[in-house]
């Protein structure tokens, strides 16, 4: 929210016609050489300190490897830095922009590749590691919340929505199902549940998956929300969050920051079931000391969202080069093994590892994924992503809905 | 010359940016802002803004903030001083307004937030054995829908604040002599100083005062740490519309801030208002000789308020830095599980670069303070006149106009100078809140200083700059460097400015730090608020021992 901002304003008003030089990613020994000595803004949330200290990693072996110096502009929401292109855009800087790569998917990555905004034509599918990626089995790295990708984004992990709890003191027996089993539960234990405030990322996909769920005719969904039908569509979500708030965390007139916040509250337990889109979140926290080791993973039978999140790069970058660079590092084996350590992040990888060579094969086998960490089979059916102008919609009438307390 | 140059440039460093940004804030509310389209003269964006929900709830919690805050903050110090001015407590309590006043007001939001938080320290050290609760209870404590935990943390700051201005006015109030008159005449201590000092006190404080009720009433860190969410604080939802990247919400932003102008003026009449009825009530208790001689409650409620404000940013700090070595730490526990330097190995190489430029802005900044204040006070001297009422208004104007109000049009300034976010916008924007605390805390020891010392360097045939750097900077170091101290932890604590204007690529501890409050993680909070700690209280370290070693050898220049 308040975050880095208005750099949109930035450039609002100053159209300086800088002439961007032409980079071909398929001449990647070209694009190393224009890379070298480059500075990349990486637009990115900052509200999360190993997310935070992954990019320092990534930084120095950057810097290391390809003397690509990798800044993180630390935002409190991806939706800033679509705000500062946009306002570029607005102002006629068609180069030399201040953001070099978001990273970004959903609403942002819909917005941005609408209004032109993102670099093209597409450039992800011909990175030189895109040979590893695995999008014949992973449906969502090319199609973001309906939306084709076309190259445009390079995929960087992979999440899904699974809940925590701490075994010390529910019993396993007690968990919910699915969304209507967790209102039951949430009436049963007034105060212990609660959700991160849209429009925080993973606040408004808890309310996608409500929305999923109490939606009949699902193919709606896949569709951009219309404005008669919204109403009906969303009464049930609405109806549902009407009773929850009413035995929610502090009976819903204040709701937690974002997901980090709510590891807090469960290691002292204000709440008693959190969530994440990370499955590796809880064992990632119980390796730095901020959850107990009794805090254990679950997720819907019947299926919870997942989703791809991506590297952009916009179309007036400053340093394009150095943003391919970076991109295709970070989508390379070493890198998201890495990234997938609960110790580093914990976070998914995009990448089939039955594709990689012996030696980077046997650096994810090495993974210890964590006491909390449920396995891939266990992670339940994935959930398709609503078209992104739901999400837009559902947070509009949240704001006005849940906003007044006047 | 250079002397002349003085006033002048302050005046332009000072009521530049404030003008151009008001400019710049104003346009675009009523329409005009061509990149995007605006070249209409319009109302449209008013009534948008009158149609956001709670846009009213909002003003309403930025209003009261204010009013109630400097009241709450002004009686405390009032008291506080009526009660016990001229004792021993007095002098001790003395020694803690400094380093109060010195923290940034974020770390002190910190600070207050930990401590009194449902699975805070507070409740942690009286549970379970004495309240029962093995988990926190369910209270809305922070963030609560009236704002009083963020009046709280406002008000725990603006004490040593005013405390410290209350303290420079009393001198020439004759308090002493007053207090034995009113004591002979049988008044009770407060009844006394509020008769017959406070108003002389109370004359000179209202502009600090005012700039305490134009903060509170546009707050944004504080507001963001301890505030309520649903609606937010006006400046706070100003600054979300300003990063939509929905751009025409700028106008709104516009608008919006255009309301947290008329807010402000408007908590500043009520103010008035206020001032002219208390005037009376105290004149009409004067008049009929009420003499409230048993002021005991009031005497110890003050002394608590002093106290708690005090002790509760302490141990909140306390408890943070306890915080940033834990390992797991649940509630109830009252100390952490395991201790681990976990949070600092993996901070401190993070803070390298926020710590930088916070000490090139906070210098800067400050240094170029001190010597426009040092050139305004040489030129006060050479013509003889002092800086009146005027002069004086127009330097706290910075503090007195809301920093979202203008910061907002400065920012479309430097955008076409395509200087956002560079290091000397940042240290322009910094000057613009520093200098105000530079010039006045160097007024009165400068003024103070015995001119009879430079006729005697001038009888030698020293020259004016000699006489300067030879007799007069040397005697006067101690104040030279409190206004550098001073300065330096205004820049460090400075919030929005440094947000808006280094636009995300130029960081500080205190931005770092309110960004990384969202994450809720306290280690790494408990980390940075250090810094905020740190950072002016070695400003004032220097300030106390760099004096103390150059005079080691000069009795007559000892405290």
């Amino acid at each position: 929210m308040l975050k880095s901002t208005l750099a949109a304003a930035a450039l609002l008003l100053s159209a300086l016609a800088v002439r961007a030089e032409p980079v071909d990613p398929a001449d990647w020994d070209g694009v190393l050489a224009q890379a070298e000595g480059q500075t990349v803004y990486l637009n990115a949330w900052g509200g999360s300190e190993n997310i935070n200290a992954y990019l320092e990693w990534a930084n120095g072996e950057l810097k290391e490897r390809f003397g690509v110096t990798l800044v993180h502009v630390k935002l409190d929401d991806t939706a800033n830095a679509v705000a500062k292109v946009v306002a570029e855009k607005a102002a006629g800087r068609d180069a030399g922009g201040s953001v070099d790569l978001i990273w970004i998917n959903g609403e942002n990555f819909a917005a941005m590749k609408q209004r032109g905004l993102l670099l093209s034509p597409g450039w992800a599918e011909s990175l030189p590691n895109w040979q590893y990626v695995d999008y014949e089995n992973k449906p969502t790295i090319r199609t973001d919340f309906t939306i084709p990708v076309e190259g445009q984004a390079a995929p960087w992990g992979m999440a899904k929505l699974v809940f925590f709890y701490d075994t010390a003191r529910t019993d396993k027996a007690d968990l919910p199902e699915n969304a209507t089993e967790l209102l039951a539960w949430a009436e049963a234990n007034p105060g212990r549940f609660s959700y991160p405030q849209p429009p925080d990322f993973i606040g408004s996909s808890f309310l996608k998956q409500v929305l999923v769920e109490k939606t009949e005719d699902r193919s709606l969904l896949q569709k951009p929300a219309d404005e008669e039908t919204f109403a009906d569509v969303s009464a049930p979500l609405f109806a549902y969050l009407d009773r929850l708030h009413e035995v929610a965390w502090r009976s819903g007139r204040t709701f937690p920051e974002n997901y980090p916040a709510m590891k807090q509250l469960l290691a002292d337990g204000e709440l008693e079931i959190i969530f994440a889109f990370n499955p590796a979140e809880a064992s990632s926290a119980i390796a730095n000391g901020e959850l107990p080791d009794t805090v254990r993973s679950f997720t819907f039978p019947e299926g919870t969202l997942a989703n791809t999140h991506f590297l952009a790069i916009p179309y007036n970058a400053s340093a394009t080069a150095g943003a391919l660079v970076t991109a295709n590092f970070l989508m390379s084996p070493e890198a998201q093994a890495h990234k997938q350590d609960p110790k580093v992040w914990g976070d998914p990888t995009v990448l089939a590892v039955d594709k990689l060579p012996e030696e980077a094969r046997a650096r994810f086998a090495a993974l210890d994924l964590g006491i909390a960490t449920l396995s891939p089979a266990e992670l339940g059916p994935a959930l398709a992503e609503p078209h992104p102008s739901w999400m837009e919609r559902i947070e509009e009438e949240w704001k006005r809905r849940y906003t007044a307390g006047n | 010359m250079l002397t002349r140059l003085g006033p002048p440039l302050t005046i332009l460093l000072l009521t530049g940016p404030l003008l151009f940004g008001l400019a710049g804030t104003l346009l675009p509310a009523f329409g005009f802002l061509p990149v995007l389209g605006g070249m209409e003269l319009t109302l449209r964006h008013f009534e948008a803004l009158f149609d956001a929900p709670a846009i009213w709830a909002s003003a309403g919690i930025s209003l009261a903030a204010g009013l109630v805050t400097a009241a709450i903050s002004l009686l405390v110090v009032m008291v506080f001083v009526a009660a016990w001015a001229g004792t021993p407590l007095f002098a001790r309590i003395q020694h803690m307004v400094s380093p109060l006043l010195s923290l940034p007001h974020a770390a002190a939001a910190f600070a207050l937030a930990f401590l009194i938080a449902p699975s805070g320290l507070l409740a942690r050290l009286i549970s379970p054995a004495l309240t029962g609760w093995h988990h926190p209870p369910d209270l809305l404590i922070v963030h609560d829908p009236m704002g009083l935990a963020m009046m709280a943390g406002l008000v725990a700051k603006e004490i040593p604040f005013l405390m410290l201005m209350t303290l420079a006015a009393l001198p020439q109030a004759r308090a002493a002599e007053t207090r034995r008159l009113t004591t002979a005449l049988g008044y009770g201590r407060v009844a006394g100083f509020v008769y017959g000092t406070w108003p002389i006190v109370y004359r000179q404080i209202r502009l600090p005062v005012f700039a305490v009720i134009a903060f509170a009433t546009s707050v944004v860190d504080v507001a963001v740490i301890l505030g309520p969410t649903r609606p937010a604080p006006l400046a706070v939802r100003l600054v979300e519309w300003m990063s939509d990247p929905e751009l025409s919400l700028r106008y709104l932003a516009s608008a919006g801030a255009v309301l947290q102008l008329a807010v402000t003026g408007f908590a500043l009449a009520s103010w008035l208002a206020l001032e002219k009825l208390a005037a009376a009530l105290t004149r009409r208790a004067a008049g009929r000789g009420r003499r409230l001689r048993r002021d005991a409650l009031a005497r110890y409620a003050a002394f608590m308020g002093m106290l708690a404000s005090a002790l509760a940013v302490f141990a909140g700090l306390a408890a943070l830095a306890v915080w940033s070595f834990a390992g797991l730490w649940q509630f109830p526990d009252v100390v952490p599980q395991s201790l681990t330097l976990k949070s600092w190995l993996r901070t401190l190489p993070r803070t390298a670069e926020p710590l930088l430029t916070t000490l090139l802005v906070g210098l800067a900044a400050t240094f170029i303070a001190a010597v426009l204040a040092i050139l305004c006070l040489m030129r006060e001297d050479e013509t003889g006149r002092r800086a009146g009422q005027g002069a004086l208004a127009l330097i706290y104007l910075p503090l007195v106009v809301p920093q979202v109000a203008f910061i907002f049009g400065l920012q479309f300034l430097l955008i076409m100078g395509d200087l956002l976010a560079t290091l000397p916008a940042l240290i322009l924007a910094h000057l613009v809140f520093v200098m105000p605390y530079a010039y006045l805390s160097l007024k009165d020891p400068w003024r103070a200083f015995d001119k009879r010392y430079d006729w005697l360097a001038a009888g030698l045939g020293k020259s004016r700059w000699q006489r300067f750097f030879h007799v007069r900077l040397p005697m006067m170091l101690r104040a030279v460097l409190t206004l550098l101290a001073i300065g330096f932890s205004v820049s460090v604590g400075l919030y929005l400015p440094t947000v808006l204007i280094g636009a995300g690529r130029l960081t500080t501890i205190t931005t770092e730090a309110v960004a990384l409050a969202s994450g809720g993680n306290p280690r790494i909070i408990g980390v940075y608020a250090f810094f905020q700690m740190l950072l002016p209280a070695a400003g004032f370290a220097v300030a106390t021992l760099v004096p103390a070693l150059i005079f080691r050898r000069f009795h007559g220049m000892r405290v």
